[in-house]
């Protein structure tokens, strides 16, 4: 083929781009939304909490994902100091997903449950006072700051609208969730577990006033990595051979 | 706008344009009364005073009739206001570049905890949105709009629409930048702005696509220039990434959160799919067309290649694309797509130095301008930046070298090797050659000035990038050591305090670079303001004195 044809027609260049740069992302993509396997058929996972989903939301704004991987790759070193290798099912339910890209912090893929309520809220408080050595960024006002959730219904909404399974008793109930979640001595404790089984329900910041960022973010720190149970899990069965 | 209209009966463009930047300022000063969100309402507050301003700046320019610049052969004003936001964005850029380095260099003194605002986790996308967007994307539009009229002998197409490019572009930009001190952003790397900000880049990429097609459609020219393919390729190329990246539901219209439409695995191949044609796009192929222009006129040399930049540019285009999954290896991705995806990364070195050898040789017959002229030099160095970035890059893709390289400070300085040097360096080239031409100078104000910038700046990269590798060789190493035991050498945070110098050797690097970039504003400052003009612009003619004639003679006759 003459390239002429080409450079003397723009209309034709700008489909030949379009056709050559088309290809590798649909030969890439497309198949991991059909090809069997790609996310593991695991027991344990469940939407976020509306409390873990705030606290997420506070993760994303705050920009954590800059300085913290939340993926654990397979490496021995990795799975030694930070636990078994993440899993794709992990991630199912993050819109988006927030795997990272540079750890100038620890992955936090399995944090979760690792260190105290208390440790996380005075780590974040001052990042120094706990680990002298560390270079996180203060985030104090997360402790002084009210959590707003007016609008966690048309959260989760929002969430189950692309694809996250929350029913429309766990829709309708978001905000009551919330209230429970932070303090377990509440009236609507039982619906909660109900809704949301094994997750973890206490007032978070030990600050029983008023329900924080703080009190939302370390419930989400704390859940992180926890629901997949691995006892269950085969990475060796045929099924789960990648 | 009354006398705008009478020359030229029929001026769609005065019509449509203000009545969309009208709507754009009536549709946010709606959302800021209704919405429940402060971060939405400051965020309308803004735009609507960007729509605002860009009114006002139709009314002033269109006041007197057409303006003279658009009676003349080339549109060159829009292309002027792009190299001073350009010159802007890229100091602003950098000086929040210095600061998040020298937070992670002193914590102590550089964290202010009741600023939630200055937290690196906010900055980071604001410098890197910065250089990225607002300082290239600024070079890209301008330089792109002076190349393509020149080399299709043909005025820019949309009579004001480039100026929507260029004042919606920088709305787009302020929107981002201001919404990620506020917390607002998606968390997806380059592609951070919300929702609504997307939806208004969409529109005035489009215009952009309008403009550059409309151009090279009504050319004089028989032929596309090579330089208008990479930009062509650049522009059409990011619209798709931007359009299929940022598919999300919003929370409600009036509200800035939105989730994406993807989750996890796919979320995150989609993700780096983008991330790496951005680099690949953004700061490859729309840099290339600025190579394949301003090299070969500064040089006065024709293309070394014309057979080269015909393969240069379609194994280029095809072949980045599928390299996104090399930043995700080892992870859950599934092994097929992470094995294509180092593949074609590899493959990729290739086209990437073909491209380099065609830009280099451009100068054969006239290498001794690196000696003589200081812009041509930082053009040439920046070739060979790409040339080493693009030789690192597949390197680092490979799963082995990735187990050691991924999530380290060698990521860091891989991409500043090529920022700094590629596309910086590439940029600043450019704007040394534009702004005498377009100001209509003879020359620069300072050919010495341009030398400090080079060397000044060049030590700071050999900085940067060298504390980057040795910190981030040794981070990926010390994670995985083990001692006698078989247990873990170190614990996380002995690794972090072994970054501490490097980290403040790295900030010293970046000084360097701002200072060199300091030093360039000056110096085309100056250049605009006391540069002696072009002897043809002249206005009126004028007896000439005797000094004329004394250089006029040959060198030595005096003497």
């Amino acid at each position: 083929m003459k390239h002429e044809i080409l450079e003397k027609n723009s209309i034709l260049l700008l489909i030949g781009i379009l056709l050559v740069v088309a290809i590798g992302g649909a030969v890439e993509i497309a198949p991991l939304f059909w090809v069997n396997g790609t996310v593991e058929k695991v027991q344990g996972m469940r939407p976020y909490t509306p409390l873990e989903l705030e606290g997420r939301n506070i993760y994303v704004r705050e920009g954590c994902y800059v300085c913290h991987s939340q993926m654990i790759r397979s490496l021995r070193d990795e799975v030694e100091r930070y636990g078994h290798y993440s899993l794709a099912a992990e991630s199912m339910y993050d819109h988006p997903f927030q795997w990272g890209s540079e750890r100038t912090g620890p992955d936090l893929a399995r944090v979760g449950g690792k260190y105290s309520d208390g440790w996380h809220r005075e780590h974040l408080i001052d990042p120094r006072a706990v680990v002298p050595e560390s270079i996180m960024p203060p985030y104090a006002f997360l402790f002084a700051k009210p959590l707003d959730y007016r609008d966690i219904a048309a959260e989760l909404k929002t969430n189950k609208a692309v694809g996250v399974p929350y029913t429309a008793d766990q829709i309708a109930n978001a905000k009551a969730d919330i209230e429970a979640q932070a303090d377990p001595n509440s009236d609507g404790i039982d619906a909660f577990r109900k809704r949301y089984p094994n997750a973890q329900a206490r007032d978070f910041d030990d600050n029983p006033k008023e329900i924080t960022e703080g009190d939302a973010l370390i419930a989400y720190l704390q859940m992180l990595g926890t629901l997949v149970d691995f006892k269950t899990y085969h990475a060796n069965a045929p099924e789960n051979r990648r | 706008m009354q006398s705008a209209t009478t020359s030229s009966p029929l001026r769609l463009d005065l019509a449509i344009i203000p009545a969309i930047l009208i709507a754009g300022f009536f549709a946010a000063l709606v959302e800021a009364a209704k919405s429940p969100d402060s971060a939405m309402v400051m965020q309308a507050w803004t735009f609507a005073a960007c729509m605002a301003g860009t009114v006002i700046w139709y009314l002033v320019t269109y006041a007197d009739g057409i303006p003279k610049d658009e009676q003349s052969g080339y549109a060159n004003d829009v292309i002027k206001a792009g190299v001073i936001a350009s010159m802007f964005w890229g100091i602003a850029g950098m000086a929040v570049g210095l600061i998040i380095a020298l937070q992670l260099s002193f914590p102590h003194l550089f964290y202010f905890p009741d600023l939630p605002w200055t937290n690196f986790g906010r900055m980071r996308p604001l410098h890197t949105s910065a250089v990225i967007f607002a300082f290239g994307g600024n070079a890209l539009i301008a330089t792109s709009f002076y190349v393509v009229q020149r080399t299709c002998r043909a005025r820019l197409f949309g009579g004001s629409l480039p100026w929507f490019v260029f004042w919606g572009y920088n709305t787009f930009i302020v929107m981002a930048g201001t919404g990620y001190l506020e917390g607002i952003t998606q968390s997806r790397e380059y592609a951070e702005p919300e929702w609504y900000a997307d939806i208004w880049l969409t529109l005035v990429w489009v215009s952009y696509l309008v403009v550059f097609l409309g151009t090279i459609i009504k050319r004089k020219e028989p032929h596309i220039y090579v330089a208008n393919w990479f930009y062509l390729a650049f522009i059409v190329t990011i619209a798709m990434l931007h359009l299929v990246n940022n598919m999300a539901v919003p929370v409600s219209p009036l509200e800035t959160k939105s989730f994406s439409l993807f989750s996890g695995v796919q979320d995150a191949l989609t993700q780096w799919w983008y991330g790496h044609n951005a680099v690949g796009f953004f700061l490859t192929a729309g840099f290339l067309g600025i190579m394949y222009y301003f090299i070969p006129k500064r040089a006065e040399r024709p293309i070394y290649s014309y057979r080269l930049s015909i393969i240069h540019f379609w194994t280029l285009i095809f072949i980045y694309i599928w390299a996104g999954p090399h930043h995700l290896l080892y992870t859950a991705l599934p092994e097929w797509a992470q094995t294509l995806g180092m593949t074609f990364s590899v493959i990729l070195w290739m086209p990437s130095w073909g491209g380099m050898i065609n830009g280099l040789m451009t100068l054969s017959g006239a290498w001794d301008k690196l000696r003589t002229d200081p812009v041509i030099r930082m053009l040439v160095v920046s070739v060979a930046f790409y040339g080493m970035s693009t030789f690192e890059g597949p390197v680092m893709s490979v799963k082995t070298v990735n187990a050691l390289s991924h999530y380290t400070n060698w990521t860091i300085g891989h991409v500043h090797s090529g920022a700094l040097g590629w596309v910086g360096y590439v940029t600043f080239g450019a704007l040394y050659c534009l702004v005498p031409w377009l100001w209509k100078k003879q020359r620069l104000y300072s050919n010495a000035l341009v030398e400090w910038h080079f060397w000044i700046s060049t030590l700071g990269i050999v900085l940067y990038i060298t504390s980057m590798w040795v910190a981030g060789i040794m981070q990926g190493l010390m994670w995985r050591a083990y001692n006698d035991y078989g247990f873990l050498e170190y614990s996380f945070v002995e690794i972090v305090q072994a970054m501490h110098p490097y980290y403040i050797i790295r900030a010293a690097g970046g000084a360097l670079y701002l200072t060199g970039v300091l030093i360039m504003a000056y110096n085309l400052w100056m250049t605009v303001r006391k540069g002696a003009p072009l002897v043809v612009a002249a206005p009126e003619p004028r007896v000439p004195d005797s000094a004329p004639a004394i250089q006029a003679l040959p060198a030595g006759a005096v003497s």
